[in-house]
């Protein structure tokens, strides 16, 4: 088995490193340990946190891509063959990609959702629905549910137990009934209540999915829990990755534009107002052409289809970072022009300190909150961004599993008479979750650090 | 007389914490009640409970308001809008805040007449006009049709006081009135509120922190500390007499040491301005074309010996501040000259400027915005000692250094791992002190560094300046508009209005014998405490 990372693995990787890293630095501040206090305070906030978390986690699974060796009997000895490229997810779900069905079927059916021409022993045609190939309906259904809860809350018993051992120094006992009473600072019943409910409810989906196609199977008998897992990193990595193309820039430019003023001020904004007066649908549609061009003339930068889906993915990430920076950039170059109005900058230039120092030490620091908040709206934005654009044909590789090419298929599905209906339910259960949690932290944090409203 | 006013026992909680602890007053009909106080001690929490107008964090807990017998804390909410504006009217510190800017000012007090007094559209529009007559706003007809943003700072508060006068209100409450304002300004509207308490038997509850301000107003004074009332008096008896010790002390605060300096001649020049002329550009068009120029500092001309101080006083506006910004080579010179120690610092470059920005250093106004409060007191302080290499290179020594200098401003020196938000006003102020001092400067600008500061600590941090001053013969531009304080800090004054200095010389000349008819003028606006009153 040999690991082979694609170039969205790596940076997804980085930025999870870095941002431990940053974390532990920011930690030292007890000023920061407070605000984040704060912010965990609130019950929703904490949900949302955890909600987030299981996302990242399927993210972080599904970022580890290796090749294991085939044994293929025909093959020689000295020639290794490696299998096609797969990840920690797809070994976690390889029975849900080889119980590939014909057509499509309805969530826990049995048989297929269409009927079928078959002919019978006796030569005689009919129609009829043919039963599913992977679904043998034998074992009963609420053995196994029952079996998959125990098993969820037994292990969800373990998850809290390891974590209240691990990060409380008072006894067991005293602490469990603190924090089941709730009476914690912070709401710890209410974060052990929703890592337990999504916790029994994977459990639940992944042992029903040995059974049965649990949110039923697309035109092709592909399995939707499938897709709709796989779909999570690329709808994360959108929303993580673009924003860190884009910082940079956002930062970097307004505060220049604020700080200097003169011509860099009128350059940058220039450039900005230019930017955000072309359609951004527009401007991504062109991005994406050019870039669909410029990958058929080198077909050498990729030896598969999943690896072509992941450039494309990274170039769409690219076009949306180098789009999506203007409105953070103006909030920024604004902030700046009132701090370095402020006079401890004026009693730093009194000191003589430099530029790049009075950036360093007094204008990042105070736009910190509003990098913050910023990011975590943008990210929201950012996972509904890719569903309009996959929907619209300019997103992600037709290929590639996301929930904005699930709704795409689902547009003629839904015309279908009867309707298929649970690709869109999935696609839309499952980014609505996403989005909904991150829009929750999102209103937190911007309650706790934003200076104006004081809590 | 039956009083307008009564506050029985009144007391706010504030979750477990007491806020207000059985305040008691009564106000007369025709009185102006003074209640003083310093920041945080609960004036205008009594006025807003009067009011009815708490933040919904504070309640009451026990104790009644009666306007003319009638408990307002009966009263259901309905009735109690009623009152507000009819009954009870109330003016604020901030104008700017309290008018909208897309209304015409007129408008506002139309709206107000029109909701309580219920008159014809007509007889509205003359009642708004003859209130602006008496609020001495010239050419009512025309202001009538103006927006706040047209309007002076003095006049968008004659508008406001129109607006409390529109219904015929029994109790006016003055919020703190004339704080933002300049002193002539601050003589008029005094001079106004004066006349329509004459004119109409108005009562007025009168919120400040200014001694010298309820000394040419108020009938009975209340001084209010940590909540409570500590003493009420008639206003005669009780500067003549006051009996609670901490009234004392901030009639002392409030008169300060009353004595002159010793000017002696001999000393040398340690800054020398020439002409000094700072013209802001203003651009227009799409070219950004100079069209012509605000002439913030227009030719000003003044010297400062060695370890004395030059006061800079002037209204807001005059170009005080940006001469300081001038020499500090914050801004740019657009002619005359800047001589440090003989050294023409308009022509140096941004390295040899360096030497002396270490020579002369600056302390500002806002305490809380002249801390960034990202970084705590001993990376504040740090900062400039690095920047300019002064004081020890090895970290533990600067922290010993810096240790030191927080002890010599009368802080402690566990401060140093601290951040500014724990800090009140006051310590903030002798942190900035601390910072300009540790590289060691000459000359200190000192831009209104005690205006936002409360009477006491007012006093605490000008006598810190003037030790410091006598323990490293340090020099001051001492830049502010309360004449009240000149005397005190400064051996030479010179006035600025429009970018011009139209006075200057010895703080005894200038105080006591002015020429200029500006200089007379501020002199005689300037509220002012009785001058035999000792202790």
């Amino acid at each position: 088995m040999i690991l082979t990372p694609l170039w969205t693995d790596l940076m997804v990787w980085a930025l999870v490193l870095g941002a431990t890293v940053g974390g532990w630095f920011a930690a030292r501040s007890l000023r920061t340990r407070r605000q984040w206090h704060n912010i965990f305070r609130s019950g929703t906030a904490m949900a949302s946190a955890i909600v987030l978390l299981f996302y990242l986690f399927f993210t972080l699974l599904d970022s580890v891509h290796f090749r294991t060796v085939s044994e293929m009997p025909g093959t020689k000895s000295e020639q290794v063959v490696y299998a096609p490229m797969q990840s920690l997810l797809d070994l976690l779900l390889a029975h849900n990609l080889k119980n590939s069905e014909r057509t499509y079927s309805a969530p826990f059916a049995t048989h297929e959702y269409a009927k079928s021409i078959v002919v019978d022993a006796d030569g005689e045609t009919r129609q009829a629905y043919l039963p599913l190939k992977h679904v043998s309906g034998e074992s009963s259904p609420v053995k196994r549910t029952l079996t998959a809860l125990l098993t969820g809350l037994g292990m969800s018993i373990l998850g809290i137990m390891f974590h209240i051992w691990c990060c409380s120094r008072e006894r067991f006992k005293t602490v469990l009934i603190k924090r089941l009473r709730g009476e914690d600072t912070l709401p710890w019943r209410t974060a052990y209540l929703t890592f337990s409910v999504l916790l029994l409810l994977f459990t639940w989906l992944y042992v029903m999915s040995f059974d049965y196609h649990v949110l039923g199977t697309d035109k092709v008998g592909g399995d939707v829990l499938y897709q709709s897992i796989k779909s999570i990193r690329t709808g994360v990595l959108i929303g993580i990755l673009t924003t860190l193309i884009m910082l940079p820039v956002a930062v970097l430019l307004g505060v220049s534009a604020g700080l200097f003023g003169g011509w860099v001020d009128d350059a940058i904004q220039y450039l900005y107002t230019t930017l955000s007066s072309i359609p951004g649908v527009l401007l991504i549609a062109a991005g994406v052409l050019v870039m669909q061009v410029m990958m058929d003339g080198h077909p050498e930068w990729f030896a598969s289809t999943l690896e072509r889906s992941d450039l494309r993915l990274l170039f769409l990430i690219l076009i949306l970072g180098i789009t999506s920076w203007t409105g953070l950039c103006r909030l920024i170059r604004a902030e700046t022009l009132k701090i370095s109005q402020i006079e401890f900058v004026t009693a730093a230039k009194a000191f003589g300190v430099g530029k790049l120092t009075i950036i360093r030490r007094h204008i990042v620091p105070n736009l910190m909150h509003i990098i913050l908040i910023s990011v975590v709206l943008d990210f929201s934005g950012l996972v509904l961004a890719e569903a309009v654009l996959s929907y619209v044909g300019v997103g992600v590789d037709p290929t590639m599993y996301s929930w904005g090419n699930m709704i795409n298929q689902a547009r003629l599905e839904m015309a279908r008479e009867p309707m298929v209906w649970w690709s869109l339910f999935s696609a839309f259960v499952f980014m609505f979750i996403l989005v909904l949690a991150a829009n929750l932290l999102s209103d937190r944090i911007q309650k706790v650090l934003d200076p104006r409203n004081s809590l | 007389m039956k009083p307008i006013l009564t506050v029985k026992e009144l007391s706010l909680v504030s979750g477990e914490e007491k806020v207000l602890d059985g305040v008691s007053f009564e106000i007369k009909q025709g009185e102006i009640f003074a209640l003083v106080g310093e920041s945080g001690s609960g004036k205008s929490l009594t006025s807003l409970a009067i009011m009815r107008l708490l933040p919904e964090a504070i309640r009451v807990s026990s104790g009644d308001v009666r306007l003319q017998e009638k408990s307002l804390f009966a009263l259901p909410e309905y009735k109690m809008q009623k009152v507000r504006g009819k009954k009870i009217a109330m003016i604020f510190q901030e104008p700017m805040n309290a008018l909208n800017p897309v209304m015409t000012v007129g408008e506002q007090v139309a709206e107000v007449i029109r909701l309580h007094l219920g008159l014809a559209q007509e007889a509205v529009r003359d009642k708004v006009v003859s209130l602006f007559e008496e609020v001495a706003l010239k050419e009512p007809h025309e202001r009538y049709h103006w927006y706040p943003h047209q309007l002076s700072g003095g006049q968008k508060q004659r508008v406001m006081i129109a607006m409390a006068l529109a219904c015929e209100p029994d109790l006016l409450i003055a919020d703190e009135p004339t704080t933002a304002l300049d002193v002539t300004i601050q003589a008029q509207v005094l001079e106004l509120l004066k006349r329509i308490r004459e004119r109409r038997k108005l009562s007025i509850l009168f919120i400040t922190h200014d001694m010298a301000v309820v000394y040419q107003l108020a009938d009975r004074v209340a001084v209010m500390r940590h909540g409570a009332i500590v003493e009420e008096a008639a206003c005669r008896t009780f500067f003549e007499h006051p009996g609670h010790p901490y009234t004392q002390s901030l009639l002392r605060d409030a008169m300060g040491s009353g004595q002159a300096r010793i000017v002696s001649s001999e000393s040398t020049r340690l800054l020398e301005v020439k002409g000094l002329k700072v013209h802001f550009p203003v651009r227009k068009g799409f070219f950004q074309r100079i069209s012509g120029y605000v002439k913030a500092v227009d030719g000003i001309s003044f010297s400062i010996p060695k370890g004395k101080t030059l006061a800079l006083v002037g209204e807001s506006g005059s170009g005080k501040s940006t001469t300081g910004q001038a020499i500090l080579s914050l801004l740019p010179v657009s002619a005359g000259s800047i001589k440090f120690e003989g050294e023409e610092l308009t022509r140096l470059g941004a390295k040899a400027l360096k030497l002396y920005r270490q020579k002369i250093q600056v302390v500002f106004q806002d305490p809380f915005s002249a801390l960034n409060p990202r970084m705590s007191i001993g990376e504040i302080i740090r900062e400039g000692m690095v920047s300019l290499g002064v004081g020890p290179a090895r970290k533990r020594e600067q922290d010993a250094y810096m240790e030191e200098l927080l002890l010599r401003v009368e802080l402690k020196a566990e401060h140093l791992h601290r951040f500014p938000h724990e800090f009140s006003g006051g310590q903030r102020q002798r942190i900035g002190i601390a910072r300009a001092l540790a590289v060691k400067p000459e000359l200190i600008i000192c831009d209104e560094p005690t205006s936002a500061l409360d009477v006491s600590v007012r006093a605490q941090i000008l006598k810190l300046l003037k030790r410091l001053q006598q323990e490293s013969s340090v020099s001051y531009l001492f830049i502010t508009h309360d004449l009240s304080i000149v005397s005190e800090i400064a051996d030479e004054v010179a006035v600025m209005k429009e970018g011009r200095i139209v006075e200057q010389g010895t703080v005894e000349n200038v105080m006591h014998t002015p020429h200029h008819p500006y200089t007379k003028q501020l002199l005689a606006s300037a509220p002012r405490l009785p001058t035999a009153y000792q202790i």
